[in-house]
């Protein structure tokens, strides 16, 4: 084995004196979490960096629900994978319909629409809170998913549209003229040739929709409030409410509702890096 | 907004266009082209276009403006958004560019820990933020369980005071947008050509001649483009105050994206449309510039 020089023994361990205090950083609020997760009660104020008796008793008491905080726990998840998926598909065709009638149909006003988006996409979403708490009582919407669901659409898709029309700008035209010479209708068109080649980046934008509506706090808790409608955040948000209220179980249930979005980013990692957030501060 | 819309993206009727009739204008790609992209138009007009008018509306009252001008919480959360923007956002990027350069050196074990590095991003922020709260607890907090262990005295009681509320908000926020703009930065620098580098090298130049007059000027743009785009988002920033301090202790660590929320709760729907309307004069200018760089 070849023993490294001095120098190189020096890079390494100034790499190294970088690296650990970015892991320490990175995870300390992670570990913590879990830590309260995976300790009984009275082990989990200790300050230890392991308990000393490891239990999973925590997920079995939130799994089911028996706790006065955790009654509603199943009814939550399931708003939460039940709006996130509504946001997730009705951003996919709200946004990949525009996006094929500005970039692929050259729909007169495209353009002026393309902008009216991107505004929309910078006015930080919390300024627009308040309002859009307004009007979804004047519609009648409070309390009700589907206030919930427009609202993360309306977040959602300026994004989606812009990034799908710069996916879609780079098609070759050529397809659509030869599909056009062979008869094919506009929404022919749609369905046979820019769905299926769009099929990636529509991957990757279903995902963001998606992500972006489980994660969601701020509009859930406007939006909704009875016990049994609201979203697992807004559960979260409840626990705090009261001083006695059980962290090593919120801890639990905090863990186990950031496991899916961790999972979804890893495994759409590539995506996710690459295609959206570079799109973000292109140019 | 939407009106105008209308008239651009629908033919315009016969009678102002004698020679030709408005049917040989309306193609059939346009057609379908306004059928696809009414959906996103409706959305547009019934929960953006109504909200921000019906919320103009709601704020239209002098007296409001008066109102808020005399509140010390709206002064002092107008002075908290300042501190938050200018210390959280140039500690956060300079500490990103850092970063993005210590990322791209290539070792297996630095990829491993970029790819742990990206947790904060990756998981929602309530369980992340509400995990910090728990260790800043004064009574049963990790934290000051520790101080008490080494020192055998009690710690600070952390999240009443502002000052320290404030901090660890900001930090909360550094904490969770440092992995994003790291691996954008690092784009930046990966797009330089090694050659420049080996050129350097062979001149004999040191570490910071190199940064100094390869990696800044070919970096400079994106990084500001990443510091506007992130005074935007951090403007935005409503979960790393709210869900830590909650804007107290004593009203003292609001911002200006959570005070909306605070009169709202307060049953003063007025003087909150207004102090959203007051943030305006920060961000527009951001969203004005964001688009022109957007759509060039």
């Amino acid at each position: 084995m070849r023993v490294p020089t001095l120098r190189e023994v020096g890079t390494e361990a100034r790499l190294l004196l970088i690296g650990i205090p970015v892991l320490i950083w990175t995870l300390i609020p992670i570990y913590h979490m879990f830590l309260f997760a995976i300790s009984p009660k009275q082990d989990a104020f200790a300050g230890k960096l392991w308990p000393d008796h490891p239990t999973l008793n925590n997920f079995r008491i939130v799994f089911n629900q028996q706790h006065y905080f955790l009654r509603d726990f199943w009814a939550q998840f399931l708003n939460s994978v039940v709006i996130a998926v509504a946001v997730g598909a009705l951003t996919l065709v709200i946004a990949t319909s525009a996006a094929f009638a500005i970039s692929r149909l050259r729909v007169r006003g495209g353009r002026t629409v393309m902008n009216m988006a991107l505004f929309t996409y910078f006015i930080p979403a919390a300024f627009l809170a308040v309002p859009m708490y307004r009007t979804m009582g004047n519609y009648g919407l409070l309390n009700n998913h589907w206030s919930l669901i427009l609202a993360m659409v309306t977040i959602a898709s300026p994004y989606a549209i812009w990034v799908l029309k710069q996916a879609s700008d780079k098609l070759p035209l050529e397809l659509d003229e030869a599909a056009i010479m062979d008869g094919a209708t506009p929404l022919q068109l749609f369905r046979m040739v820019y769905v299926p080649l769009m099929l990636p980046s529509l991957v990757a934008i279903g995902t963001y929709a998606l992500l972006l509506a489980w994660n969601e706090y701020l509009y859930a808790f406007l939006l909704l409030s009875k016990d049994t409608e609201i979203t697992l955040p807004v559960a979260l948000g409840n626990f705090l409410a009261a001083d006695d209220s059980p962290w090593e179980l919120l801890m639990t249930t905090g863990f186990i509702y950031a496991l899916p979005p961790a999972a979804v980013y890893y495994a759409f990692r590539r995506y996710m890096v690459g295609g959206l957030t570079a799109g973000a501060v292109k140019s | 907004m939407v009106y105008s819309m209308a008239t651009i993206t629908y033919p315009a009727p016969a009678d102002t266009l004698p020679r030709r009739p408005w049917s040989a204008r309306l193609t059939t790609p346009q057609v379908w082209g306004v059928v696809m992209i009414a959906p996103y138009l409706l959305v547009f007009a019934a929960f953006v276009v109504y909200p921000i008018g019906y919320g103009l509306w709601l704020a239209r009252h002098p007296a409001s403006y008066v109102a808020l001008y005399n509140d010390p919480v709206f002064a002092r959360a107008v002075v908290n958004t300042l501190i938050f923007l200018i210390i959280g956002i140039n500690v956060k990027m300079l500490i990103a560019l850092f970063l993005s350069g210590f990322f791209v050196q290539s070792r297996t074990w630095i990829r491993w820990l970029s790819v742990l590095f990206i947790l904060p991003w990756a998981v929602p922020s309530i369980p992340t933020i509400l995990s910090v709260r728990f260790m800043f607890n004064p009574e049963w907090g990790v934290i000051n369980n520790l101080i008490f262990k080494f020192t055998g005295e009690d710690g600070p009681n952390w999240l009443n005071d502002p000052a320290i509320g404030l901090t660890l908000a900001i930090m909360v926020h550094i904490w969770k947008s440092l992995p994003f703009w790291t691996l954008i930065l690092m784009t930046g620098r990966l797009a330089i050509s090694t050659d420049m580098f080996e050129a350097a090298d062979v001149d004999g130049a040191s570490w910071w001649q190199k940064f100094r007059f390869i990696t800044w000027p070919s970096m400079q743009t994106l990084y500001l483009t990443c510091t506007l785009l992130s005074m935007i988002w951090t403007l935005g920033d409503f979960n790393s105050v709210y869900l830590l301090t909650g804007g107290g202790p004593a009203d003292l660590t609001h911002v200006l994206s959570t005070l909306g929320i605070r009169y709202l709760r307060l049953d003063q729907l007025d003087m909150s449309m207004a102090s959203i309307v007051c943030a305006m004069p920060l961000v527009l200018p951001l969203v004005y510039f964001m688009m022109k760089r957007l759509s060039r």
